[in-house]
């Protein structure tokens, strides 16, 4: 892979060129379809009038309140949650060295929709509580499945399979709640453990800000020893990784991001699972990429939703919905494409 | 001292105790329920089928309760070491070839579209629900003798399922009568099983069965390693199609007859793992009865902890398979 070396005030850093390119074109399509998403919708606003509110100028009446109240919330959270859901399946399947890893997979998606099912059907709590009740599902199986895991150090694919476990007893418990409840709530319930972006506040879009604020940076700055713990725990730790330590650094910052993004919009399906592989395709990068399978997970949710909202005009279709058939026949066709030319490439 | 006795001969002995331990549950399968029926009196109408109450209740509730649970088991715990072994993945399960996904899409497009709403009217739509979606598997991830080839099987089948889980709920969502008989549909039962369906699935079943449990060598062959299983003369193409087919039948009946039942089909090959080692010619049987047994016993729970039934046997295959999954991962060094 062709690389290039950059020197500006005594520091130097290297990078590959065609992850980079490729990186450049998504943060492009992303901005694009950013632009695109704040114009559409029952009400539509032109781009100029978008661009004009968001610099401070007043727009015409009613336009205003659709757009600083609806609109902007709505497209800022899915671009959160998806960057948010992207990073942190990106760490988990590196983490867990499976390709199937997932905060689906690992259980805490599943937690965190048990809190939010506590919440609707047996505590009855508006939005805000739902919400945090997601996110203190997520913490706590987080917690559980790690110590559950632990013995003199925690493996990856101890970690994956301990989650699994714990994930299909609280799956189990979701489908109870589901089952047991009366028609209205389980469908108000089911909606949420789709994943929906409908009614999004500035709430959602702080809890979504803050994680990726904090959070992304964080792992960017981990990014070099996830790649290293790949090589296996006596490599990286003789190239000076502390392997444990490491490794449940990572760990909080995907359950985090994992956490955050559930709570702001619902178990969303399958991002965290298709960002990462299809970042990797796209960047055709090595190792793990954080920031593309980041831009990939926005890509995902935004066009998801945009696309739900233009062929289900009456916003009945939560966004989950959209996001497993995009990402699903996406990841497949590129599957397909990929391997029937390079048979001898390995996933 | 005594030497111990050789290997075969072990699991071999093993395997008769599993089989005892499963008719013993499919004994309390028949002892257990609501309406207490005496020890005797389930063995007396058990001889002779007299058509009194307790021969009622035996004979027409929970026997076929029974039969169905052991069938669904052996058949999930048999596809889902199947699928373990042929995607080397030590998480997966019939799940990821996108049969459950696959049946849903069946019996939703049968509720929606069709307007079926009996049970034995969804049977066959699940099935061909489950065939399509494996299909499409296959042509996208089944193709290559290289060694990327198992998780290649794996991600397609993740992605093929996410979009028929998709394309199904938004059937759902667009159509809250229909969410209402799906949203106990996925909920997956063996409660009140429907004898005729059953019947004719029995073959194809014992079918799947036999084929699945002729597939051990050629498993060991192929773990060894593409090439390695390629010079032993294993095609590995035909190997994927075969162990394709043999999960389709065994847990796509499964699915179509009881509902999607989760958790067996993965934690089943792990238990019998534990005991047998990775020979996949032993790993197959110990997963089918491990299989049986974990729904078996669900079910029962369930039975005795919610005689109202709404603790249906789905719920309780995790809830009684998770603890001791869980205790089997802390203990053991290597997963797969």
């Amino acid at each position: 892979m062709s690389t290039r070396t950059v020197r500006a005030a005594g520091l130097s850093a290297r990078y590959a060129t065609r992850p980079a390119t490729a990186s450049g074109l998504l943060a492009l399509l992303l901005l694009a379809l950013t632009g695109y998403a704040l114009t559409v919708g029952e009400l539509p606003i032109s781009l100029g009038e978008a661009l004009g509110m968001l610099a401070g100028e007043p727009g015409p009446s009613g336009v205003d309140y659709v757009f600083w109240t609806v609109r902007l919330p709505r497209v800022l959270t899915a671009l959160l949650v998806g960057a948010a859901l992207g990073v942190s399946g990106a760490i988990l399947q590196s983490l867990s060295r499976n390709p199937l890893g997932s905060p689906d997979v690992l259980g805490f998606a599943g937690g965190a929709a048990t809190g939010a099912l506590v919440q609707i059907l047996v505590l009855g709590g508006g939005a805000l509580a739902v919400a945090l009740s997601a996110l203190a599902g997520a913490f706590v199986t987080a917690a559980l499945v790690y110590l559950l895991a632990y013995r003199r150090g925690v493996p990856g694919h101890r970690l994956v399979l301990v989650g699994i476990g714990i994930g299909a007893l609280l799956m189990s418990l979701n489908r109870y709640l589901l089952v047991s409840a009366e028609v209205d709530d389980a469908f108000r319930a089911a909606v949420w453990l789709t994943g929906s972006l409908l009614d999004r506040t500035w709430d959602h879009v702080t809890i979504g800000t803050i994680a990726v604020a904090v959070l992304v940076p964080v792992a960017v700055l981990l990014l070099r020893r996830l790649s290293l713990l790949e090589l296996g725990d006596e490599l990286s730790t003789g190239l000076g990784v502390p392997v444990g330590q490491t490794r449940l650094q990572l760990f909080a910052v995907s359950v985090g991001l994992a956490g955050a993004a559930t709570a702001a919009a619902g178990p969303v399906a399958f991002v965290a699972l298709a960002a990462p592989h299809l970042a990797r395709r796209l960047l055709r990068s090595a190792g793990p990429s954080l920031v593309g399978s980041g831009l990939v997970g926005a890509v995902l949710l935004l066009g998801s939703d945009v696309a739900a909202q233009q062929l289900f005009p009456t916003g009945e279709l939560p966004v989950g919905v959209a996001t497993g058939v995009l990402g699903g026949v996406y990841l497949a066709t590129l599957l397909g494409r990929h391997w029937s030319r390079r048979p001898a490439a390995s996933g | 001292m005594r030497r111990a006795r050789s290997r075969p001969v072990r699991l071999a002995i093993g395997l008769l105790a599993a089989v005892a331990l499963l008719l013993g549950c499919g004994v309390l399968s028949l002892l257990t329920g609501s309406e207490p029926v005496a020890f005797g009196d389930v063995l007396r109408v058990l001889v002779a089928d007299d058509r009194s109450e307790p021969a009622i209740i035996v004979h027409d509730l929970r026997m076929p309760r029974t039969v169905v649970g052991i069938c669904v088991g052996i058949a999930l715990g048999l596809a889902g070491a199947l699928m373990q072994s042929l995607t080397r993945n030590p998480i997966a399960d019939p799940g990821v070839l996108g049969i459950n996904a696959g049946a849903a899409f069946g019996v939703l497009v049968a509720i929606v579209g069709l307007g079926i709403g009996s049970f034995t009217g969804y049977v066959w739509f699940a099935f061909l629900g489950a065939t399509l979606s494996t299909t499409l598997v296959y042509a996208i991830g089944g193709r290559g003798d290289d060694s990327g080839a198992p998780v290649r099987l794996a991600l397609a089948g993740t992605a093929i399922g996410a979009a028929l889980v998709s394309a199904t709920e938004a059937m759902v969502f667009l159509d809250p009568k229909a969410f209402d008989e799906y949203r106990f549909w996925i909920v997956g039962d063996i409660a009140k099983p429907e004898l005729g369906v059953v019947w004719q699935l029995l073959p194809f079943l014992l079918a799947g069965t036999v084929l699945a449990l002729s597939l051990g060598p050629r498993l060991n062959a192929i773990a060894l390693g593409e090439e390695l299983g390629t010079a032993l003369g294993v095609g590995l193409l035909r190997t994927r199609v075969l162990v394709g087919v043999s999960v389709l039948v065994l847990a796509g009946l499964a699915t179509a007859a009881a509902g999607p039942i989760g958790f067996v089909g993965l934690a089943a090959p792990h238990l019998a793992r534990a005991v047998t080692g990775p020979d996949q010619r032993w790993v197959l049987p110990y997963a089918g009865v491990f299989g049986a047994v974990l729904v078996l016993l669900a079910d029962v729970v369930g039975r005795v902890v919610l005689p109202s039934g709404e603790l249906r046997v789905a719920i309780l295959t995790a809830i009684v398979g998770a603890p001791l999954f869980v205790a089997l991962v802390r203990r053991r060094r290597a997963a797969a």
